[in-house]
């Protein structure tokens, strides 16, 4: 069976600015992998190749066997920045991906509420976009990216901008509302990567993967907190922030 | 307190008035060159009972209507299709910019000398003075949409149309009414500029009738109060349609 999203190889660089080389990484079905790195270290751009929103230099990148092309019903994406069309109420919002293949129909309003609800947000749908708090507008922007029932779902920091009661709240409920698509969650919040994923690997600022770290999904959610504060999970952070701080301060 | 604040135009307008009659009145001008207000709403009130007004007002309001629509529609159209097209735009916006440039004054003996002195002529007028601002206007609009909501509408695999119908116009809606809102008062202009150029009826014609072979200035003013009034309904239709396009979009 192929893999939910396969690079081999990659490299991109924009202008004179290497950001990908020969990077290569391979997500697994239903498995949630965390891509952690500093700001600048090519995370989100490595996300946008797979995405198909960009196209490499050198190298391939298959979802499940094919090649990654924008707009792939098995792909859902959720941005930095919510996105959210000010314009639309958020049940709306959610139901775009779904209006663009099957237009307004019973059928999309009806999914569009389920997707709402997967992600504990129906009483949201009738409200616009400005009547959402940050977390709220993530949390549509989540189910938007759901909506679809997509194999493979993108995450680019879709919490970053959020507050830390509301984030930990997100990485609490995250694991769950995946499912059972695999998923590429870029962060460069190392409890957040633990905490979320079955996998953290490390993406160096010369744009190569540069270590491997087991997250903590499998366990019950219930236990993930403990288990990061645990003296396992407190070496992993201590591994990870010093990946990081090398990139940083080297 | 509010309540208040909602009135003070009205009252400012009254203040206005009040001091216009009674400076008219204290300073003894002659009512020829400047009629108080009182003897304006009673000429105003005259015109309307013989007839005189509607027999001015209806042909103005055809040429506003058709004029301002076909402008509206061209200048809608070619904003969307300079906004979309980079080399479009290059093309043709030294030229648009020249049009715009060019007096609309200037232009009306060349239309009426093709056109004729009917009502073609003063169409065109008014459809080449709405054309202008709502081209310009929806140009920038549809060029600047957030690059943001369009890479969303590629993730989603949105076609170029789709995502001209669901995200750039809809995006757009706030820059576009801005410029519908400048041409319909402009399209009032239109209609008189043209009337003034001749013809048989409108309120450019009562305009002139009323200063000229009548020499009857208060006649004149309830023609300008009548114009001004129409370019306010003008607006207020504008103003009517993008609340009511709010509503539906979302």
């Amino acid at each position: 069976m192929a893999s939910a999203l396969e690079l081999r190889r990659v490299s991109l660089s924009y202008g004179a600015r290497r950001v990908l080389h020969g990077t290569s990484l391979t997500l697994e079905a239903g498995e949630c992998v965390a891509l952690l790195g500093a700001n600048g270290s090519g995370k989100t751009t490595l996300l946008r190749l797979a995405a198909g929103l960009l196209q490499p230099d050198a190298g391939e990148i298959l979802i499940a066997g094919t090649p990654a092309l924008a707009g792939r019903e098995d792909v859902g994406i959720a941005f930095q920045d919510s996105r959210l069309l000010s314009w639309r109420s958020a049940a709306r919002n959610v139901a775009l991906p779904l209006e663009v293949v099957h237009g307004v129909t019973t059928a999309v309003r009806a999914s569009a509420s389920a997707a709402l609800s997967r992600v504990n947000g129906l009483a949201l749908a009738h409200r616009a976009p400005a009547e959402l708090s940050g977390g709220e507008r993530q949390r549509v922007a989540l189910a938007r990216a759901l909506v679809r029932e997509p194999a493979l779902l993108l995450l680019d920091e879709p919490f970053a901008a959020l507050d830390a009661p509301t984030r930990n709240q997100f990485n609490a409920e995250l694991p769950e509302l995946i499912g059972g698509a695999a998923a590429l969650l870029v962060t460069h919040d190392v409890a957040e990567a633990l905490l979320v994923s079955d996998r953290v690997l490390f993406l160096s600022a010369e744009g190569e993967i540069g270590g491997e770290w087991k997250g903590l999904r499998s366990l019950p959610a219930s236990q993930r907190r403990s288990a990061l504060l645990a003296p396992g999970g407190l070496s992993q952070q201590a591994e990870l922030l010093a990946a990081l701080s090398g990139v940083v301060y080297a | 307190m509010r309540s208040l604040q909602r009135f003070q135009p009205a009252l400012l307008g009254l203040l206005f008035l009040g001091a216009w009659e009674v400076g008219v009145r204290l300073s003894g001008v002659a009512t020829f060159i400047l009629p108080p207000p009182s003897l304006v709403a009673a000429r105003f009130a005259q015109a309307w009972g013989d007839g005189t007004m509607m027999r001015h007002l209806l042909p103005t309001v055809m040429e506003v209507t058709v004029g301002g629509l076909l402008g509206g529609l061209l200048g809608l159209l070619i904003g969307i299709g300079l906004g979309l097209s980079g080399a479009a735009r290059r093309l043709a916006s030294p030229y648009l910019v020249a049009a715009q440039s060019t007096p609309i004054l200037a232009l009306g003996p060349l239309l009426v000398l093709w056109f004729g002195p009917g009502a073609t002529a003063k169409i065109a007028i008014c459809a080449l003075i709405t054309l202008f601002p709502m081209a310009i206007a929806t140009l920038v609009a549809v060029r600047d949409a957030d690059r943001g909501l369009l890479e969303l509408g590629r993730s989603i695999g949105a076609s170029r149309i789709q995502s001209l119908l669901l995200i750039r116009l809809p995006s757009a809606r706030s820059g576009i009414f801005a410029g519908a809102r400048v041409a319909a008062t402009l399209a009032v202009v239109g209609a008189i500029v043209g009337e003034w150029l001749g013809g048989s009826a409108g309120l450019g014609i009562l305009v002139n009738l009323a200063r000229g072979s009548l020499f009857d200035t208060p006649l004149l003013f309830a023609a300008l109060v009548q114009i001004a009034l129409l370019g306010a309904f003008a607006y207020t239709l504008v103003v009517a349609a993008e609340r009511l396009s709010t509503r539906i979009q979302r």
